[in-house]
């Protein structure tokens, strides 16, 4: 069947720009085109269908859900449902407290604030579009994988006595759980797309805009030199990179992406764009009004080793 | 009436409040609103996910942003 995508961008730059198919500057802005609208629309209904299942399972359902489970079983059903359970940054603080209020341990709230970020639709739309199926997969499965390993490993630590102290007192009331109805859900997951693709929108065209330069104009074997196999700390120097470029899965991974197809492995890669979901600034500030400074930094680092560990993983298991 | 905005003061809870303070003022209701920015008194409504809108200390919506005719209906009574 012929690509109708592919059809398009065809249309746009061999026809009507009138540019010569096969030089450097045209495929590389049929390239651009193919890719940012394939990317937008997959972002508009994954997205949408995304939102709609995550309107069934409210954070103060899960923390009922997760109240009466213990250390492994907990973990690991806390990185599953922090997939599908809705969660932006600000809403970290009131999470943390009332899942530990409800005496969830605190390995298991913190597998739950892992796989939450970590997994998000803007990184699986990015992947599934740029990367494919199996890529998609496994950066999911490694991220929820990471999520249940740190929050038992942490959790083995003992670190209760880090949290601050006034978390403990607060008592949370019992909330009565407003239902929406499905049209609600609807219009909710719909305003919500828009919102994401006016945030993302613009990155999604500056990183697939680099991804085609890069895709033109970088020799392979320069990179494969630098950042390939050969160099044992591509993986640690690639998460530090990841740190600063926080939540923006949309400008960094049609990069990430050129930079594969350029020689860098797959595990580096995936540690880079794991560190920028994963390991977010902005999210560390927030959670230091829970968190003290050592728990906050041994949560970080749980996590960051954990990363480097997957990205060696999969560089020595996928040739 | 008493409306409460619970929400620690990310761009999701300023959404929300400008919606309601528009709605109300457009109605003509005289409403009394306040921001709940405290994280205790947050928690003591039950609600995890921000922002959530307490109408004379009922929850009406809590993690995400209601719609304006939602806000209409709550303030008028209608639901």
């Amino acid at each position: 069947m012929p690509d109708p995508l592919k059809l398009l961008a065809d249309l746009l730059v061999y026809r009507v720009f009138r540019l010569h198919q096969g030089a450097h500057l045209a495929d590389a802005l049929n390239f651009f085109i193919y890719d940012v609208i394939k990317i937008l629309l997959l972002l508009t209904a994954i997205i949408f269908v995304v939102a709609v299942i995550r309107s069934f399972f409210p954070p103060e359902r899960t923390r009922q859900f997760l109240g009466r489970k213990r250390s492994w079983v907990g973990n690991i059903l806390a990185a599953l449902l922090g997939i599908v359970t809705p969660f932006c940054s600000c809403s970290a603080v009131p999470l943390f407290i009332g899942f530990l209020e409800s005496g969830i341990p605190l390995g298991v709230t913190l597998s739950f604030l892992i796989s939450s970020p970590t997994v998000n639709e803007v990184a699986l739309v990015m992947l599934l579009g740029l990367f494919g199926l199996k890529v998609a997969g496994l950066y999911i499965a490694s991220g929820v994988g990471i999520a249940i390993v740190a929050g038992i490993v942490l959790g083995r630590l003992k670190l209760e006595r880090y949290v601050e102290e006034y978390v403990y007192q607060i008592k949370v009331g019992s909330a009565d759980y407003v239902r929406p109805t499905f049209r609600q859900r609807a219009t909710d997951a719909w305003a919500y797309t828009g919102e994401i693709l006016r945030k993302v929108g613009p990155w999604v065209l500056v990183g697939v805009g680099v991804g085609a330069l890069i895709h033109g104009y970088v020799p392979v074997n320069w990179l494969a030199k630098v950042a390939g196999r050969g160099n044992p700390f591509a993986v640690p120097i690639a998460v530090l990179i990841g740190v600063p470029l926080y939540s923006n899965a949309a400008g960094t991974i049609p990069i990430v992406q050129a930079l594969t197809a350029k020689g860098v492995p797959i595990g580096t890669a995936l540690a880079l764009m794991m560190a920028v979901t994963a390991l977010s600034l902005p999210e560390a500030i927030i959670l230091r009004r829970v968190m003290k400074p050592r728990l906050l930094a041994v949560y970080f680092g749980v996590v960051a080793l954990a990363i480097v560990f997957v990205g060696y993983l999969f560089n020595a298991v996928i040739r | 009436m008493l409306i409460q905005i619970l929400g620690p003061g990310c761009s999701r809870c300023h959404e929300t409040e400008r919606r309601v303070v528009n709605t109300v003022s457009r109605l003509g209701i005289a409403a009394d609103i306040r921001k709940v920015t405290d994280m205790k008194e947050i928690m003591s409504f039950g609600v995890l996910g921000t922002p959530a809108v307490v109408i004379d200390g009922k929850v009406k919506c809590h993690g995400r942003i209601p719609a304006a005719e939602e806000i209409e209906k709550w303030v008028t009574g209608k639901s």
